[in-house]
């Protein structure tokens, strides 16, 4: 069953058409890797899921993202991005953690719905640091700067940002190329127990990565979906040769 | 290989003889230059020096003939009488008050104007703001002080007829326009600084502009702003002109702006219209009015300055 | 789905609110300048004549005009920018090309800093103690521009430097790679690229520079002279005297406060026509000063 899915979605930088007519589902509670070389389009493609390109001036789309259960289409005019930012959460490349505290950054996104009840705020916040495997790192140091943790606990830290509002699809964009190898991994260990509860669509330029933690991989190139399939199948048989030539490392 | 050097060894030589000799000329010449260039940059030093030198050789012989605490705790300020009281605190209150009238203005405005343009304001518009803003604040203050007399007063007149003509509410409100651009732009630089990434993630969570530019540029822009703040409560204290023009320059221990009074600065100026012979008590007490003026700017810019470098090295 | 929706706009709501004070902000602003110029220009317009420029100050409120004080303020700012420029530029070009990383440039930094903090009045009393009565350059011109040039030191120095280090390195290093010295790199090449910024930094400087009144009125410029100061050129060799130098002297804006500080409304009238023009002369070199940096962005294609 598919949580997510693109249809005819095209994607415009001005005159520069980014993204070229893409089809894709992400099926629910499962990870969906996007693969391929750099300007191929998919970070482009991951940012129209929470209409991040609203930010800047001089984009636009064209095509349906329908999110289910109640097949809305996220792209369409009437629908504030506001609504589709609140029910789906990003993790980004970089942590940017708030200069808060921990235990503020994790409440923000609540507090920002105008939860007001402190009770619920520390079982949501206690909650999702739990989800993103830090709590038991930081409950001794929730009301101390954000800033004084490392590369990879920031990371986790954002990432129970995004859970504590209980998203229905985390979008994750390259999330540990910024993280040493040991943080990688605690990071890739976590999205195999949180699949079980948000889908999830990563974006990597790592393609071991993809195959490590992804159910379902999309190999993209200049702006199109070249193939998508279950990740150990288009890893060990893919089906178009240019998806062949990209992973056995002829480019990019 | 002979032991005579030939002809055109010799001539290598020489040449080499030249070529160093230039060399050497070139060296010395550049190093001329650099001196030279130093010593301009060393100005700024000697300008320093040269204030704290003669604000403190007057002061000195002020101190000797005025103890420092009748300095700090008299309430009268009448130092051209013959029975003399120097009590500086009548001059503070006239600052302190018109400071304050003034940054009651300056500070909320100086701040909301900061966040408008730095996360609401459409481009163009910033584009057209901005330089505004450097033109207000670009007016002569002798200009500022003529409208705060001649048409702020009366304007209060109409709403409080029973205020002064001169008074401290028209200086400070003027004042506080006038320092609006200063706290605006060093504030909006503050938060201009602040990196997209972490606006893109409140947003991502849901947040509105409002909430993000509140809960989060503001937050991380702090030290930035903090120093705007200073830097104007600096402005405030030494400002002089809008003072002298429009809130008399009458002592007065007071701090009620709907009163005249005078200022640290207004009390100099009136001074040096008149005619005060050289190393007069009064001479020396202009002095000893500046260099508490001078201190108190020195804490606020130095304040600013530590403040604005933590700020730079967090990102 | 639909709570969600009435949730958001209530939140938006403060987005629109905060831009509305915004701009309110904005408009007081915008309304104190129009009210200021269009004041100014109502009270003093009339004035503006011919023999307002050409008359000296009188008892006599009709009769009086600036030519003392334009002329004065006109030779403070040659006087200014005769020491300003110079010496400011040069110690820019020191700190950005030649100045090493140690403390001795830390003081000289952390001094400019605070200089460019430093009440205009203080500068007065600088000038008072040390200029005209330690140097002995007595309540004139020379001791004017000198207080002035100090005053906007800080700005023209900060402008060469912003104006330097917009230079890219590699402008400089194509021109080492060639065997040119430091000096002959400055002159041929950061020199006359840096010179628009450098000169938007002056511009700036001088502007701020004629509106300056405390300084000068605590050296001692008196408000009402009725003669000019001797002219700089002759008619006998050598035909140039700098003995306008330390003439006795007044400028446009203490022009201004005398004419304020009189009762009657026909000496305000004058002010407000004096203050209309300093408003003027101040617009327009703001402006152009805006306007050269604006160019300079859109033309300079490193």
């Amino acid at each position: 069953m598919a949580k997510a899915e693109s249809r005819g979605l095209s994607f415009y930088y001005g005159d520069f058409r980014a993204l070229k007519n893409i089809n894709m589902p992400v099926h629910e509670r499962k990870v969906t890797a996007l693969i391929g070389p750099s300007g191929c389009g998919k970070s482009t493609f991951l940012r129209c899921f929470n209409r991040m390109h609203d930010l800047y001036p001089g984009n636009r789309y064209e095509g349906e993202i329908i999110l289910q259960p109640d097949n809305a289409n996220l792209l369409a005019r009437d629908v504030d991005p506001i609504e589709v930012r609140m029910r789906i959460g990003m993790v980004f490349q970089k942590p940017n953690p708030f200069p808060k505290t921990v235990f503020e950054n994790v409440a923000y996104g609540l507090r920002v719905r105008g939860e007001s009840s402190r009770r619920r705020i520390e079982d949501k916040v206690e909650g999702a640091l739990q989800d993103a495997a830090l709590w038991n790192e930081v409950k001794d140091r929730l009301h101390q700067p954000a800033y004084n943790l490392s590369g990879g606990q920031q990371q986790r830290l954002c990432i129970a940002r995004a859970l504590a509002t209980d998203p229905e699809l985390l979008l994750f964009d390259e999330p540990t190329s910024a993280l040493d190898p040991i943080a990688t991994a605690s990071i890739e260990e976590l999205m195999h127990d949180l699949k079980e509860r948000v889908t999830i669509l990563i974006v990597t330029h790592n393609m071991q990565q993809a195959a490590r933690v992804s159910d379902f991989t999309a190999y993209m190139y200049l702006g199109d979906l070249i193939e998508f399939g279950v990740t150990d199948e288009l890893f060990i048989k893919p089906k178009m040769k240019q998806t062949e030539d990209y992973i056995t490392g002829r480019f990019g | 290989m002979s032991a005579v050097p030939g002809p055109s060894t010799l001539m290598n030589v020489n040449l080499q003889g030249q070529r160093l000799a230039r060399r050497r000329a070139r060296v010395i010449r550049e190093r001329l230059i650099e001196l030279v260039l130093f010593f301009a940059a060393l100005v700024s030093v000697f300008t320093t020096v040269g204030i704290v030198y003669i604000l403190v050789k007057e002061s000195v012989v002020f101190f000797e003939q005025v103890s420092i605490v009748d300095f700090l705790t008299d309430t009268q300020w009448t130092p051209l009488f013959d029975d003399a009281h120097f009590g500086i605190m009548v001059l503070l209150s006239g600052t302190l008050t018109s400071s304050a009238v003034a940054l009651a203005i300056a500070i909320p405005l100086g701040t909301i104007i900061a966040i408008y343009l730095s996360e609401f304001a459409p481009f163009r518009l910033r584009e057209v703001a901005k330089p505004f803003l450097e033109l207000l604040g670009g007016v002569p203050t002798i200009v500022y002080g003529y409208f705060a007399l001649l048409f702020v007063t009366p304007l209060l007149q109409r709403i409080y007829p029973e205020l002064p003509g001169f008074n401290l509410l028209a200086a400070g409100i003027v004042m506080g326009i006038m320092i609006i651009p200063y706290v605006s732009s060093i504030s909006e630089d503050a938060m201009r600084a602040v990196p997209m990434s972490l606006r893109e993630g409140s947003y991502a969570i849901g947040a509105t502009r409002f909430q993000t530019a509140v809960k989060v540029v503001v937050p991380a822009a702090f030290s930035g702003i903090a120093s705007a703040y200073i830097l104007g409560i600096s402005r405030a204290v030494g400002e002089t002109m809008i003072l002298a023009v429009a809130a008399g320059m009458q002592p007065n221990l007071t701090f009620n702006p709907l009163e005249p009074a005078a200022t640290i600065t207004a009390f100099i100026v009136q001074v040096a219209l008149g005619d005060l012979p050289h190393g007069s008590l009064g001479y020396q007490t202009i002095f000893a009015a500046g260099l508490t003026l001078m201190l108190f700017t020195l804490v606020c810019n130095i304040g600013g300055h530590m403040l604005r470098k933590s700020f730079r090295e967090a990102y | 789905m639909a709570d969600l929706k009435a949730q958001i706009r209530s939140r938006k709501r403060w987005d629109a609110i905060f831009a509305l004070c915004g701009l309110l902000a904005l408009m007081v602003g915008i309304l104190t300048f129009a009210a200021l110029f269009v004041d100014m220009a109502l009270d003093g317009a009339g004035r503006l004549s011919w023999e307002f420029f050409t008359n000296f100050p009188s008892r006599r409120p009709g009769e009086a005009g600036i030519l003392s004080a334009w002329i004065g303020s006109t030779l403070v700012m040659l006087t200014t920018a005769f020491f300003a420029v110079p010496l400011g530029v040069a110690a820019g070009v020191y700190l950005e090309e030649y100045a090493a990383k140690n403390w001795i440039t830390d003081v000289i930094e952390i001094n400019i800093t605070n200089l460019a903090g430093v009440p205009s009045i203080v500068y007065g009393l600088l000038a008072l103690g040390l200029f005209v009565y330690q140097f002995g350059l007595g309540q004139s011109i020379l001791a004017a521009g000198l207080t002035l040039a100090l005053l906007i030191l800080p700005v023209v120095i900060v402008a060469t430097r912003e104006a330097i280090r917009s230079i890219p390195q590699v402008i400089r290093e194509g021109s080492y790679a060639l065997g040119a010295t430091q000096w002959q790199t400055v002159r041929y090449h950061i020199l006359p690229y840096s010179l628009a910024g450098i000169l938007t930094g002056v511009i700036i400087g001088m502007a701020r520079a004629i509106g300056e009144t405390a300084p000068i009125i605590t050296i001692g410029a008196l408000t009402f002279i009725a003669f000019l100061p001797p002219a700089p050129v002759t008619s006998e060799p050598p035909f140039l005297s700098f003995e306008w130098l330390f003439s006795p002297f007044t400028v446009m804006p203490i022009q201004m406060f005398n004419w304020t500080s009189r009762p009657e409304a026909a000496f305000q009238a004058n002010a407000a026509a004096a203050g209309f023009v300093l408003v003027l002369m101040t617009l327009a070199m703001n402006g152009l000063a805006i306007w050269l940096r604006y160019r300079l962005r859109r033309n300079i294609k490193w």
